[in-house]
């Protein structure tokens, strides 16, 4: 069932897409350190955590890497595979694992609405925002700021 | 000009680069590191100072280049994400750049379980990409990563890894479009055994046009024995050495992994797009200068350092 769930990214943008809209009328109550956040921890490690083996970064980027978590890559790669994936696909830390690159490249070959943002480069991870909600900071941009150098 | 440095003049003058790579010494002692560098500086244009590759500790690349800039040599300083975070980088390179480094590859690095210390902590702060990105705004915006002034930025001439060899292979060619887009001025491969492919990776990369928006210095390297061959195709990250490659070293005397290297820099040099060649010569560098001799690549000016 989650296996399925997973290859299938266009159903799973879909979800994104649909959330991020329906979250919209609710960012006043959705705020940092609020109830509603704690709740959100909680939901976010459940259902992003069986889905996605979710490390709650806190600045959820998935619909930009193939509804795939780039934080399970031992690298932690966030723009791309390292030049080590092995000739079968798989991981060159994990020798057992899939690269999780090869499967976000696939995945994103199959999603219409954000496929092409995996073309795009990232900003650097903001640590501070490990075991945060990544659906409060989305309603809240100002909170996934990228460092001052590196915007415009 | 971005940084002056000899190996952005010849690549940008249009004359085929040849860089290679040093490897650092277990050593304290700046005699081992001149002992290499004369012996690769004469034939090649710039020289790379790796930067604990394999994740096996060897005297820094920031030490290594500092020891070649005070001899002239143009060094191209390789920085990994590894082993250190972003304050960490930012201020080597700004010391590098002090100490008349003008070339330096941005890389993530090989995980540290290939090495001979997996205890250590990987820290994969930054990753490629977002290196790329850091230092060009060190040099173009003359900040650092959060804004503040540099007084003096440094001139940098920023490159990049890609491996056409690896999957996902229709990913590369874009993955080496975001790296252009990050920063990157000059790329330099992983090894290449497999022409076929490279030409495959190359058509693509010329249809985005990227070839034109960056130098491609493509990875070559003599093997040793079809047995150091194997070995390496099975245990460094990263190479991939087809079957027939293998066959032909074991068929092959003495000398075949030299030979191939030259054949392979031959049917590289034909192929649009490639700007020069990165020779990784491990633990025998004292082939470099026949290699690049017998590939026909031997007009070139003595390399010198800019203040």
């Amino acid at each position: 069932m989650l296996r399925f769930l997973q290859n299938s990214p266009h159903a799973l943008e879909l979800v994104y897409a649909g959330t991020s809209k329906m979250l919209v009328p609710f960012r006043r109550v959705m705020k940092r350190g609020s109830r509603m956040e704690r709740l959100f921890i909680h939901l976010e490690k459940w259902t992003k955590g069986a889905t996605f083996d979710c490390r709650m970064c806190g600045q959820c980027v998935l619909h930009s890497t193939g509804m795939t978590c780039p934080m399970t890559c031992p690298k932690e790669l966030r723009n791309g595979p390292c030049g080590g994936v092995r000739a079968n696909g798989y991981c060159e830390v994990l020798p057992d694992r899939p690269c999780v690159w090869s499967q976000a490249w696939e995945r994103s070959r199959k999603m219409p609405l954000y496929g092409q943002e995996i073309l795009h480069v990232l900003a650097p991870v903001d640590r501070r925002l490990k075991d945060t909600s990544a659906w409060v900071n989305h309603l809240h941009p100002e909170l996934l700021k990228p460092p001052a150098g590196w915007e415009s | 000009m971005r940084s002056g440095s000899h190996l952005e003049e010849v690549l940008r003058g249009g004359r085929f680069a040849v860089t290679a790579e040093l490897n650092p010494p277990d050593s304290a002692d700046p005699e081992s590191v001149y002992q290499r560098a004369r012996m690769i500086a004469p034939v090649c244009d710039a020289i790379n100072a790796t930067d604990a590759s394999g994740a096996h500790v060897h005297m820094s690349s920031v030490g290594v280049c500092a020891l070649l800039t005070r001899a002239g040599f143009d060094p191209v300083m390789q920085v990994s994400c590894r082993d250190r975070n972003r304050i960490a980088i930012q201020g080597d390179l700004l010391g590098a750049a002090a100490m008349g480094v003008r070339n330096v590859l941005c890389l993530t690095g090989d995980g540290v379980q290939a090495g001979d210390q997996p205890q250590a902590k990987p820290v994969f702060d930054l990753d490629s990409m977002t290196l790329l990105r850091t230092a060009s705004i060190l040099r173009d915006k003359g900040e650092f990563l959060s804004g503040r002034k540099l007084e003096v930025p440094p001139r940098l001439f920023l490159g990049a890894a890609e491996n056409p060899f690896a999957p996902p292979y229709d990913f590369r060619p874009h993955r080496l479009k975001k790296k252009v887009d990050a920063g990157a001025d000059f790329i330099q491969t992983q090894y290449c055994y497999d022409v076929p492919r490279l030409r495959e990776f190359m058509a693509k990369v010329r249809e985005l046009g990227v070839d034109q928006k960056v130098f491609i210095l493509v990875g070559v390297g003599p093997l040793r024995t079809a047995k150091a061959a194997e070995w390496m195709r099975a245990n460094v990250p990263g190479v991939s050495i087809p079957d027939e490659i293998i066959d032909r070293m074991k068929r092959g005397g003495k000398g075949e992994g030299k030979r191939l290297c030259v054949e392979i820099i031959q049917q590289i040099r034909e192929i649009q797009g490639v700007a020069g060649v990165h020779i990784m010569a491990y633990r025998q560098e004292e082939l470099v200068p026949e290699i690049v001799e017998e590939a026909g690549l031997l007009v070139r000016d003595a390399m010198k350092v800019h203040p």
